[in-house]
C-alpha cells in the first residue's frame, strides 16, 4: 500500500481524534493560562496565576492525594480479586467460562450512572445494607458509606473489575498449561504452584491491567460526584465544579492539566519500570 | 515383577475407548516407546502413569510399589511434556533446581546438582539464560535436564522431539540416547516417529485404537511385523492380498493375482493372507525373471533411488541405494525378484475396534 493511501484511509480516524481529542485539549491548555475575574469574567492575558493557586493551596493538595489514594486503592483491591477470579475463569469447561465471561463484562454494558445510583441506593443510611443489619439487630445506627471514599473505592472496584480481569485472563492464555502439570510432576502443590508457577506469570498481565484500572479511576467522575457529593472531592468532580459553580474556566482548566500531567507520569514511569523489570523473561 | 508394570490398564471417556486393557512390563534401566499413529491412545497412557489421568480400571506398578493412590506430585517422576513446559519467568538454573527445591534440598547439594545436569545435557555455560532467548533444541535440553535432576525412578517423554526440525531431530535422538543411558534412567517414550521410536527404544510397543497390537525390539518389529498395520506402520511395505494354498515344512505358497509366490514356512490356516515386501529388499535383476514390470514413477533422494513398478501383482515400491549410476527410467521393462525370506505372510487384518 502506498504512503499516500494509507493516509488517506486513516483520515476520518484522524480527523475524529484531532477535532475530539488535540482541539479541546490544546483549547484547555491556553485556557488554564488565562485569569478570571468574578465581574469581567474570562480574559485573554497569559500567566501562571493559575497553577500558582492550586500549587500553592493545600485544599487542592489533599484534594489530589485523595484522588490518588482512591486510585490506588481501587486498583490494588481490583488484582486481588481480578487476579484469582481470571485464574478460576481459564480453567472452566469451555461452556462454563463463556457464561462467567459474560457475566464478568456484563455490568460494562450498562451506564456507570445507573449502576453508581444502584450502588447509592445500597449504601445510603436508610439504604438496603443499612436497613437490613438494623432489622437483623446487628447494629444500632447507619454505617456511614456514602459520600466516604471508602464507598467511592467500592463502586469504582465494581466498574473496573472487568478491565483487571480481562488483562489478566489475556496472559494466562499464553501461559502454557503444561506447566502447571509440569511443577506438580517436580512435587509442588497448589499453593506453591499457584505462588511459584502462574502468579510469577500474570505479573505483566497485572501490570497492564493496574496501569488501566489506576488511570481509568483517577479519572473517574460519576462514581464520586454521586457517591462523594460536595464532601469528598476528587480531582475531576473539583474541575467540573470550577467550571460550572464557580464558573472560573481558567482555574479549572488548570486543575484538569494538572491532574493529566500527573497520571501521564505515573503512567509512564510505572511502564517504564515493568519494560525494565521484564523486558529480558519476556522477550 | 518387572521395574514398571502396567496391568489391564484401560481408561474410558464416557463410552469412548482410549486405552484398552493395556498390558507392559519394562524393565529396569531401559528405554520402551510406545509408537502409534496420532489418537491411539499413547498421551492418555503416559498421562495415567504420570498421575495426571486416573485410569477407568487396571493398575500401575513401579518397583513394586501400586501407584493408584499416589498423587501426581509424590511420584516423583520425571516428565518431559510436548511444549516443554519450562518456566518462562526462572533462568535455566532455576528451572533445574525447581525441583530440588520442592524436596527441600539444601542449598550446596542443590546447587552441585543443578550443575551436574547441566552438564550432563551439555548446556553449563547457559545456566543464568532465561528460556526466551533459547533455541528449541536448547529448551528441549532443560527440560530434560529439569526432568533428570531429581533422579525419577522413571523418566517419561511425550513426543519430546516433534517441536524440533529435521537436522536437528536427529541431532537429539543421539543425545537422547546418550544422556538416558548416563543417566541410566528407566525410560517410557510416547511418539508417532517411527524412526525415532527405532533409533531410540530398546523395545516398541506399536499401538493402535487404545490397543498394543507388538511388543518386541525395533529390528524385530521391523523385520517380523505380526500384522499388515504395524509392517506398514514401521518403515514402507508393499502389502498385498494374497491366498495361503499350500504349506510344507521347507516352505509356503501363496497365490497374488494368479502369480504364485513362495515363502519360508509359515503357520497360518490355509486361505485369505497378506503378503508383504520392504521395498528394500526387492532387487532389479538383469535377467528376466519371475516378476516382469514397467517403471512409472522414479525419485531421486540422495542417498537412493524410489522407484514405483507396475506388475502383476500390482503396483510395487522399490528403493534402490544409490551407486552412483543412473536408475531404471520411467516407462522402462524391468524384472523383480527377491529372496524368499523376505516375503512376510501375514493373516488378514480384522478392524480392531474399540471395544
Ligand atoms: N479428556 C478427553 N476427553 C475425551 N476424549 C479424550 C480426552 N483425551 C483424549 N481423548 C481421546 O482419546 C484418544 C486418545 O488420545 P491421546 O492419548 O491423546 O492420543 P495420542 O496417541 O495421539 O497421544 C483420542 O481419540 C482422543 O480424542
Ligand atoms: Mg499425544
Amino acid at each position: 500500500m502506498t504512503g499516500q493511501r494509507s493516509w488517506s484511509l486513516s483520515a476520518p480516524a484522524l480527523a475524529l481524534f484531532g477535532v475530539l481529542l488535540v482541539v479541546p485539549l490544546i483549547m484547555t491548555f491556553v485556557l488554564s493560562f488565562n485569569s478570571f475575574d468574578f465581574y469581567e469574567g474570562i480574559s485573554n492575558d497569559i500567566s501562571l496565576a493559575n497553577y500558582k493557586e492550586v500549587l500553592g493551596d493545600s485544599y487542592f493538595y489533599e484534594i489530589f492525594a485523595r484522588t490518588f489514594a482512591i486510585a490506588l486503592a481501587t486498583t490494588v483491591i481490583c488484582a486481588i480479586i481480578g487476579v484469582p477470579q481470571a485464574y478460576f475463569l481459564n480453567r472452566m469447561t469451555p461452556f462454563w467460562r463463556s457464561v462467567m465471561v459474560l457475566v464478568t463484562l456484563g455490568p460494562l454494558l450498562i451506564s456507570v450512572v445507573v449502576r453508581t445510583l444502584g450502588w447509592a441506593i445500597l449504601l445510603g443510611n436508610k439504604g438496603v445494607i443499612n436497613t437490613a443489619l438494623t432489622d437483623f439487630g446487628l447494629i444500632e445506627r447507619p454505617v456511614k458509606m456514602m459520600y466516604t471514599s471508602g464507598g467511592i473505592v467500592l463502586a469504582l472496584v465494581h466498574v473496573m473489575i472487568p478491565f483487571m480481569v480481562l488483562a489478566v485472563w489475556a496472559s494466562l492464555q499464553r501461559q502454557d498449561p503444561a506447566t502447571e502439570a509440569a511443577a506438580e510432576s517436580l512435587g509442588a502443590g497448589p499453593v506453591v504452584i499457584f505462588r511459584r508457577v502462574v502468579f510469577p506469570q500474570v505479573i505483566p498481565g497485572i501490570l497492564s491491567g493496574s496501569l488501566i484500572v489506576f488511570s481509568l479511576s483517577a479519572s473517574a467522575f460519576a462514581t464520586p460526584a454521586i457517591l462523594g457529593g460536595r464532601r469528598i472531592k476528587v480531582v475531576s468532580t473539583t474541575v467540573y465544579d470550577e467550571f460550572m459553580n464557580t464558573l472560573n474556566w481558567p482555574l479549572g482548566a488548570a486543575i484538569a492539566m494538572l491532574l493529566l500531567l500527573a497520571v501521564l507520569v505515573i503512567m509512564v514511569s510505572w511502564n517504564r519500570l515493568v519494560e525494565r523489570r521484564y523486558s529480558e523473561v519476556f522477550a | 515383577m518387572a521395574f514398571l508394570e502396567l496391568q489391564g490398564l484401560t481408561k474410558l471417556y464416557n463410552h469412548f475407548v482410549a486405552v484398552s486393557n493395556f498390558d507392559l512390563k519394562v524393565d529396569k534401566g531401559s528405554f520402551v516407546s510406545l509408537l502409534g499413529p496420532s489418537g491411539c491412545g499413547k498421551t492418555t497412557t503416559l498421562q495415567m502413569i504420570a498421575g495426571f489421568t486416573e485410569p477407568s480400571s487396571g493398575s500401575i506398578f513401579l518397583n513394586g510399589k501400586d501407584l493408584s493412590n499416589i498423587p501426581a506430585r509424590k511420584r516423583g517422576l520425571g516428565i518431559v511434556f510436548q511444549s516443554y513446559a519450562l518456566f518462562m519467568h526462572m533462568t535455566v538454573a532455576e528451572n533445574v533446581a525447581f525441583g530440588l527445591e520442592m524436596r527441600k534440598i539444601d542449598r550446596s547439594e542443590r546447587d552441585r546438582r543443578v550443575a551436574d545436569t547441566l552438564e550432563l545435557v551439555h548446556l553449563a555455560h547457559l545456566a543464568d539464560r532465561y528460556p526466551v532467548a533459547m533455541s528449541g533444541g536448547q529448551r528441549q535440553r532443560v527440560a530434560l535436564a529439569r526432568a533428570l535432576v531429581i533422579e525419577p525412578e522413571l523418566l517419561l517423554l511425550d513426543e519430546p522431539l516433534s517441536n524440533l526440525d529435521a537436522k536437528l531431530r536427529e541431532e537429539m535422538q543421539l543425545e537422547l540416547r546418550r544422556i538416558q543411558q548416563e543417566a541410566g534412567v528407566t525410560t517410557v517414550m510416547v511418539t508417532h516417529d517411527q524412526s525415532e521410536a527405532m533409533a531410540l527404544s530398546d523395545s516398541v510397543v506399536v499401538m493402535e485404537n487404545g490397543k498394543i497390537r507388538q511388543e518386541a525390539t525395533p529390528f524385530d518389529v521391523y523385520e517380523t511385523p505380526t500384522s499388515p498395520f504395524v509392517s506398514n506402520f514401521l518403515g514402507k511395505s508393499n502389502n498385498m492380498r494374497a491366498e495361503l494354498i499350500s504349506q510344507t515344512p521347507d516352505g509356503a505358497i501363496v497365490e497374488c493375482n494368479g502369480i504364485r509366490l513362495e515363502s519360508d514356512p509359515v503357520s497360518l490356516p490355509q486361505g485369505p493372507v497378506v503378503v508383504a515386501i520392504r521395498p528394500e529388499r526387492i532387487e532389479i535383476a538383469s535377467s528376466a525373471t519371475d516378476i516382469p514390470g514397467r517403471v512409472t514413477e522414479r525419485v531421486f533422494l540422495g542417498s537412493q533411488w524410489l522407484l514405483k513398478v507396475e506388475t502383476g501383482l500390482g503396483e510395487l515400491l522399490v528403493t534402490r541405494r544409490n551407486t552412483g549410476h543412473r536408475e531404471a527410467a520411467p516407462g522402462d521393462q524391468v524384472f523383480l525378484n527377491w529372496d524368499r525370506r523376505h516375503l512376510r505372510i501375514l493373516p488378514v487384518e480384522q478392524k480392531v475396534s474399540r471395544t
